[in-house]
């Protein structure tokens, strides 16, 4: 392209000033992540004596936080991925509604997910918080996931109905004309292209899912159902005199390296979920 | 979806006419496939605010259950003669402006970045940008929190050069410094998602437009003022109405940091402390009623006042 030096270096620049202020924080967390008790205190970024222990109390047997983070790693996984699933399947026929065929209520339907999905949290839990406990919902994992729709539908519908809309689907009449039943048909022209936009869409939802914490801490009062993000912030150090700092940042760092690698993986797919469901809908 | 342009109309229009009994048909599968996820949207958030609105006209304390007394709108008059609503008001309104402020110009600048990185750089750019999307806020709370921590942190001997700054300021016991850094952790980790929505407003600018420009003798500065940012308005619009929605219901990084502590309280954290930390849900769903119907005035005023176009920034027209 015959760049000049200038622009080289500039580029340069600007790729490890994105890089920095991008994964800095998750550096900043991993380190003291590695620190000892007396570590915490050192005042630097960097670990003055490296060690595992933090890893230990959240992961091992009989480590403090143990109990804690294991149950909420298994509560944060079951029900992101269930309410995920949930919203997917439903998401996928109401989109498909919405891309394929004619009917009134199309922008209604749209209309009420946007409106669903700028909804504060919080004044759906109160009344929650109350019902639950009454009909026995508080701290199961139905308590949650039925509340997790309200966040995992509505993006879900948006970014589904953007990608099949624009699906060719003349495709699948050509396949018919050919001769192929109309379910091989949808099976071999349809299904292919859409999807990787039903697979975006369970990434998208279940980030947005795995990231609650409002529910997850008004919602649950014990590690029967309590989620991740809400757990950390019931983290006590191994005894009174113990900064739980070290255990809530290992705990941190694990619930993160998988959602870091999926957006490696998959960071095209979701940058266009993303864009389509917000902007081209 | 927006209005079918008119040719599309007379085609559907006349489909109609030639085929009802085949409109009604696609129609009624049209509801049985889009009506479950339809109505259980609306379940699972119009319920509960009729819930909320109902209990907001009680006086009703878990601690107190069979005390239950209908107060009409005493507990609204209660919370809107009170300061500490009206303060937790200001400092949701200040956070909500100033992120939204801060991260309109840093997702431009990240947007911009990733528009014209060449291809060999793009990925790389484009994957760390997208990082703090995928973290979970209670973490990234947590990350700056004991960075900037008193006992914890290495913020402050990193900069003890700056006045104010040495290394027993405790950023977390006063108004500013909490606020301060509440919103750093708030909008690094929702920058991502104003970027993405401004680079999507970018591919739409017609590329021949700003080479015109250019043509023209303008400068970059220019061609950017002038052809660029107005050929996104509609993006920049969306994407300022949905960031401005979400940093106004902004809790867990005020949770995790100060609880509320030293005037930091938020409007969800004054509802979610009345109603589930003192058990007072009238008093509590009369604050979510609110948070509730600021949300609908926001966004009443951005699309009345300031024209956004729902329907018109999805490429559909």
């Amino acid at each position: 392209m015959g760049m000049s030096t200038r622009g080289k270096v500039g580029w340069l620049i600007a790729t490890l000033l994105v890089l920095v202020w991008s994964l800095f924080p998750v550096f900043s967390i991993l380190m003291t992540s590695f620190k000892t008790q007396d570590g915490l205190f050192s005042g630097t970024l960097l670990p003055p004596e490296w060690t595992f222990e933090n890893y230990a109390e959240i992961l091992a047997p009989g480590g403090s936080a143990q109990d804690l983070f294991l149950p909420a790693l298994r509560n944060s996984i079951g029900i992101s991925l269930i309410s995920t699933f949930i919203a997917v399947v439903l998401a996928t026929f109401c989109a498909y509604a919405i891309a394929r065929l004619d009917f009134r209520g199309k922008k209604l339907i749209l209309t009420s997910a946007l409106a669903v999905s700028v909804f504060p949290v919080v004044s759906i839990v109160t009344p929650l918080f109350n019902l639950w406990r009454s009909v026995g919902l508080y701290d199961t994992w139905a308590g949650l996931i039925i509340p997790y729709l309200s966040l995992t539908l509505p993006i879900s519908i948006w970014t589904l109905s953007a990608f099949f809309r624009q699906i060719p689907w003349e495709l699948e009449q050509a396949a018919q004309v050919d001769g192929a039943t109309p379910f091989v048909a949808f099976r071999k022209a349809v299904v292919p292209l859409a999807a990787p936009g039903v697979f975006t869409s369970a990434i998208i939802a279940f980030f947005i899912a795995w990231n609650d914490f409002v529910y997850g801490i008004s919602l649950t009062s014990t590690t029967a159902a309590r989620p991740v993000p809400a757990a950390l912030s019931f983290f006590t150090g191994a005894s009174q005199f113990e900064e739980p700092t070290g255990a809530i940042s290992a705990a941190a760092i694990v619930v993160t390296v998988p959602v870091v690698v999926v957006v490696l993986i998959f960071q095209r797919r979701i940058v266009s979920g993303l864009t389509q469901g917000a902007v081209k809908g | 979806m927006s209005a079918p342009t008119t040719t599309e109309a007379r085609a559907h229009g006349r489909r109609r006419k030639r085929g009802s009994d085949r409109a009604r048909s696609e129609a009624r599968l049209g509801w049985w496939l889009a009506g479950p996820a339809f109505g259980l949207m609306l379940l699972v958030t119009l319920y509960p605010i009729l819930q909320a609105t109902y209990d907001s006209l009680f006086s009703l304390r878990l601690t107190a259950p069979d005390e239950r007394e209908f107060v009409g709108i005493e507990n609204y008059a209660v919370i809107l003669t009170d300061w500490a609503f009206w303060r937790s008001m200001l400092v949701t309104l200040f956070i909500t402006v100033v992120t939204v402020a801060i991260e309109l110009v840093l997702g431009f600048a990240l947007a911009m970045i990733m528009h014209r990185a060449i291809t060999r750089l793009r990925g790389i750019i484009r994957t760390a940008i997208l990082v703090p999307y995928g973290i979970i806020t209670v973490v990234s709370a947590f990350a700056f929190f004991y960075a900037f921590d008193i006992n914890t942190g290495y913020i402050n001997s990193w900069f003890n050069w700056v006045p104010g700054i040495d290394e027993s300021f405790n950023w977390f016991a006063q108004q500013w410094p909490s606020l301060f850094v509440i919103i750093l952790s708030e909008v690094w980790k929702t920058t991502p998602f104003i970027s993405l929505l401004l680079l999507a407003g970018l591919a739409q600018v017609p590329g021949e437009l700003e080479e015109a420009a250019k043509v023209d003798g303008a400068k970059g500065w220019q061609v950017l003022r002038k052809v660029t940012l107005p050929n996104m308005k509609a993006a920049i619009m969306v994407a300022v109405l949905f960031r401005a929605l979400e940093a106004f219901r902004i809790f867990d990084n005020v949770f995790i940091m100060t609880g509320g502590a030293n005037n930091t309280e938020v409007l969800s954290l004054l509802a979610y402390n009345t109603s589930i930390g003192r058990l007072e849900i009238g008093m509590g769903s009369a604050i979510s009623v609110l948070l509730f119907l600021s949300v609908l005035v926001i966004s009443f005023i951005a699309i009345k006042g300031f024209r956004v176009d729902l329907s018109g920034t999805r490429g559909e027209n």
